[in-house]
C-alpha cells in the first residue's frame, strides 16, 4: 500500500506518513473498542440475566436475548457496538440509573482539574531540576533526582496519598481533607466549566476558591510528584546528550557564559523532545488519578470507575475504561504528531 | 588446570561449553558485585525469598488470629507494627504477605515473559505480514493504559488473586514482545541463522534453539525492572478490593482495610506500605544493576 501511494506522486509521498499515522490511530482506537467489547461480551457474565433477573421464564429470557441482538454473529454485534460508541451511546449505568456517557461528562472535569494541576507541578519543578542536575553532574541535586526517580518507581501512589493525609491533614491541618471542597460549600458554586478552581473564580467566590484549593493541593502534589520524578530524569538525560555535543564546546571556546550555554544552546533543542515526555506523563497521570481519587474521595472518573467495579456495573466500567483509554491514546498520539511537526529532524 | 579457579573461569578460550557458561556467569556476578546499589537490591530480594520461605517461623503471631481485646494497639515491644482492627499482629501479617507478593510476581513473570518472547521472536523472525499483524496487536496493547486495562479485566473475570495475576500478565507481555522483536531483527539475517536453516532446521527449531536464547538476557533485564511495577499494580488491585481477598494478608488489601482508621490509627495502613516500598526498591536497584551488566546499550540511552 505504501508503494502504491509512493507511485501516485510527490504530494502523496509527502502525505504518506500522515496517512499512516491516521491509520495507526484509527487501528488503535478500534483495538481499544475490541478489547472493551471482548471484556463486555465474552466474559462469563450473562448480560441477559442482568436485564431480566434470574427468575425470568424461559420465554422472557429468549425474547430479551433476541431483543438485545445477542444471537447475531459476533462481528455484527461488534459493528453495532462500535456504531453505538461512535454515536456517544455507552449504555446505562446500573449504579446511577443514568446513561454512562452523561455520568462520564459530569465527572471528567474533576479528574482533568487534578491531573492538569499535577502536570503543571511536574513540569514547573521537574524541568528546571533536570536541567540543573545535568549542568552540575554529580552534585547533591543530581543525587536528589536519582532518589526521586527510584521513589517514583517504588512507592505506591495510593499509599503516599494516605501518608500525606495522615501528615498534612490529620496531624498539621495544613490542607483540606478528602473531597473537592468543604462539605458546607458543596454545590454552592455555579457550574460553568466543571473545574472548581475556575468556576469559583468566575463566581468571584474567594472563600470557595480557597476551600477548593486546600482540597486539591495535596492530591495534585502527589500526582505531580510522580510526573516530576519522570520528567526530571528524562530532562537530565536529554540535557547530558546535548551538553556532550561539539557545538557546546564551540560555544564554550567562544567564551559564552555558562547560563547562556545551558539555557540558550543546550535547552532549546530538547524542548521538542520534552513535549513527548510531558505528553506521556500527562496521560500517565490520568491513569494514576484512579488510585489517588479513591484515596481522596475525589468525585472524578477514577472514583466512578472503582465504584462501578465494586458494583459489577459493567456498562459504567467499560465506558470509563473506554474514555480513559481514548484520552490516553489521544494524548500519546497527539504529542507524537506535535513532535513530528515541530522537529525538523523527524520531518526529514 | 585447576577446575573452578579464577583463571579457569576467566579463560579466553574455554575448552567446554560448561566452562564458557560458568565463566560468563562468573563475569556477570563479578561485575554486579562491584555495584553497591545492585547488591543492596539483591540483599532485599534474598531477604524477601527467605522471609517468604520461613514466614511461619519468623512471624511471632498467627497472621489470621488475634484477640479483640488487643485491637488497634499502637506499635509496641510486643507488636512492633501494632495490631489491626481484629487484634491481629500487623508485623506477622506483613511477613506472611511476602509469600503472596512473591507468588504474584513469579506467576506474572512466568506467564507474561514467555508469551512476549515467543510473539516477539516469531514476529521478528518471519517479518512481513506476520510481523505487521503481531506488532499491530502488540502496539494496540502498548498504547493502552496498563492499570486501567488490568482493572477492566479483573472486573470482568471477577475479583481474586488468580484473576489479578491473569489481568496483570495480559497487560505486561507487549513490552517483552517489543524487546524480543527488536533483538531478533539485529541478527535475523546473520550467517549463523542462515547456516542452521540450510542444514534443514525447521522454523520452530531455529526460533526455539537459536533466536529465543539470544533474546533472553534483554528480556530478563526488563522483567526484573518491571517487577516493581507488577508489585505496585498487584497492591493497587488489592487496595481496590479486586486482588487478594480478606483474610489473606496481602499488603495492598491490608492498606485498604487500614484506610478506615487512617486518621487515628495510622499504623494499620502505613506499615504494609513500607514493605511494598522496600521490596519494589529492591527489584528496581537490582534491575538497574543487571541492566548495566547485561545490556550496556540501554545504559547509554537512559
Amino acid at each position: 500500500m505504501a508503494d502504491a501511494l509512493r507511485r501516485i506522486g510527490p504530494f502523496a509521498s509527502r502525505a504518506a506518513p500522515l496517512f499512516w499515522l491516521v491509520v495507526t490511530v484509527a487501528f488503535t482506537f478500534l483495538g481499544l473498542l475490541a478489547i472493551t467489547f471482548v471484556i463486555g461480551r465474552v466474559v462469563p457474565i450473562d448480560p441477559v440475566l442482568a436485564v431480566v433477573g434470574d427468575r425470568a421464564s424461559r420465554e422472557t429470557y429468549e425474547a430479551a436475548r433476541l431483543a438485545m441482538g445477542l444471537d447475531d454473529p459476533m462481528i455484527v454485534q461488534f459493528a453495532r457496538y462500535v456504531l453505538d460508541v461512535v454515536q456517544g451511546d455507552l449504555g446505562r449505568s446500573v449504579g446511577t440509573g443514568r446513561p454512562v456517557a452523561e455520568d462520564l461528562a459530569r465527572v471528567f472535569p474533576a479528574t482533568l482539574e487534578m491531573a492538569t494541576l499535577g502536570i503543571i507541578i511536574g513540569v514547573v519543578v521537574g524541568v528546571p531540576m533536570g536541567v540543573i542536575a545535568a549542568a552540575r553532574q554529580g552534585t547533591w541535586i543530581d543525587q536528589v533526582i536519582r532518589v526521586l526517580g527510584l521513589a517514583g518507581y517504588a512507592i505506591p501512589a495510593f499509599w503516599l496519598g494516605l501518608v500525606g493525609l495522615v501528615i498534612f491533614y490529620a496531624k498539621f491541618r495544613l490542607v483540606g481533607g478528602p473531597g473537592r471542597i468543604d462539605i458546607f460549600m458543596d454545590g454552592m458554586v455555579p457550574v460553568r466549566t466543571g473545574l472548581l478552581l475556575i468556576d469559583s473564580l468566575i463566581a468571584g467566590d474567594m472563600r470557595a476558591f480557597r476551600s477548593a484549593f486546600s482540597h486539591i493541593v495535596l492530591p495534585a502534589t502527589i500526582l505531580g510528584f510522580f510526573s516530576l520524578a519522570y520528567i526530571a530524569r528524562m530532562t537530565r538525560s536529554f540535557m547530558l546528550e546535548q551538553l556532550g555535543q561539539e557545538y557546546i564546546i564551540t560555544a564554550r571556546v567562544k567564551g559564552a557564559p555558562e547560563r547562556v550555554i545551558i539555557w540558550r544552546h543546550a535547552f532549546r533543542p530538547i524542548r521538542v523532545q520534552l513535549i513527548t515526555v510531558i505528553g506521556l506523563s500527562y496521560a500517565g497521570l490520568l491513569e494514576g488519578s484512579v488510585m489517588i481519587e479513591t484515596v481522596f474521595s475525589w468525585p472524578g472518573i477514577g472514583n466512578y470507575l472503582t465504584t462501578a467495579l465494586l458494583n459489577a456495573d459493567m456498562n459504567a466500567v467499560l465506558g470509563a475504561t473506554l474514555v480513559i483509554g481514548a484520552v490516553f491514546i489521544g494524548i500519546n498520539k497527539g504529542s507524537d504528531l506535535l513532535y513530528r511537526l515541530l522537529d525538523p529532524r523527524a520531518r526529514a | 588446570m585447576n577446575v573452578l579457579s579464577r583463571d579457569w573461569l576467566l579463560s579466553e578460550d574455554p575448552e567446554t561449553r560448561a566452562q564458557a557458561k560458568l565463566g560468563q556467569f562468573y563475569r556477570v556476578v563479578r561485575a554486579l558485585s562491584r555495584n553497591p546499589l545492585a547488591m543492596v537490591g539483591l540483599a532485599i530480594i534474598i531477604a524477601l525469598l527467605l522471609v517468604a520461605a520461613f514466614a511461619s517461623w519468623i512471624a511471632p503471631y498467627s497472621p489470621f488470629e488475634g484477640s479483640l481485646q488487643n485491637r488497634l494497639q499502637p506499635p509496641s515491644v510486643a507488636h512492633w507494627m501494632g495490631t489491626d482492627e481484629l487484634g491481629r499482629d500487623i508485623y506477622s501479617r506483613v511477613i506472611h504477605g511476602a509469600r503472596i507478593t512473591l507468588m504474584i510476581v513469579l506467576l506474572v513473570a512466568v506467564i507474561a515473559a514467555p508469551l512476549g518472547l515467543i510473539v516477539g521472536a516469531v514476529s521478528g523472525y518471519f517479518g512481513g505480514w506476520v510481523d505487521r499483524v503481531l506488532m499491530g496487536v502488540t502496539d494496540v496493547f502498548l498504547s493502552m493504559p496498563r492499570l486501567i486495562l488490568a482493572l477492566a479485566f479483573v472486573a470482568a473475570l471477577g475479583p481474586g488473586i488468580e484473576n489479578a495475576v491473569i489481568a496483570i500478565a495480559i497487560t505486561a507481555w507487549p513490552v517483552y514482545a517489543r524487546i524480543a522483536r527488536a533483538e531478533t531483527l539485529t541478527f535475523r539475517t546473520a550467517e549463523f541463522i542462515a547456516a542452521v536453516q540450510m542444514q534443514g532446521a525447521s522454523h520452530a527449531r531455529v526460533i526455539w534453539r537459536h533466536v529465543i536464547p539470544l533474546c533472553l538476557s534483554s528480556t530478563i533485564v526488563r522483567v526484573t525492572l518491571d517487577m516493581a511495577g507488577i508489585i505496585l499494580t498487584a497492591a493497587g488491585l488489592g487496595f481496590l478490593g479486586l486482588g487478594a481477598q480478606p483474610p489473606m494478608p496481602e499488603w495492598g488489601a491490608m492498606i485498604s482495610r487500614g484506610r478506615a482508621f487512617i486518621l487515628d490509627q495510622w499504623w494499620v495502613a502505613t506499615m504494609p506500605g513500607f514493605a511494598i516500598v522496600i521490596v519494589s526498591l529492591g527489584f528496581c536497584l537490582f534491575g538497574d544493576g543487571l541492566r548495566d551488566v547485561l545490556d550496556p546499550k540501554q545504559k547509554v540511552k537512559s
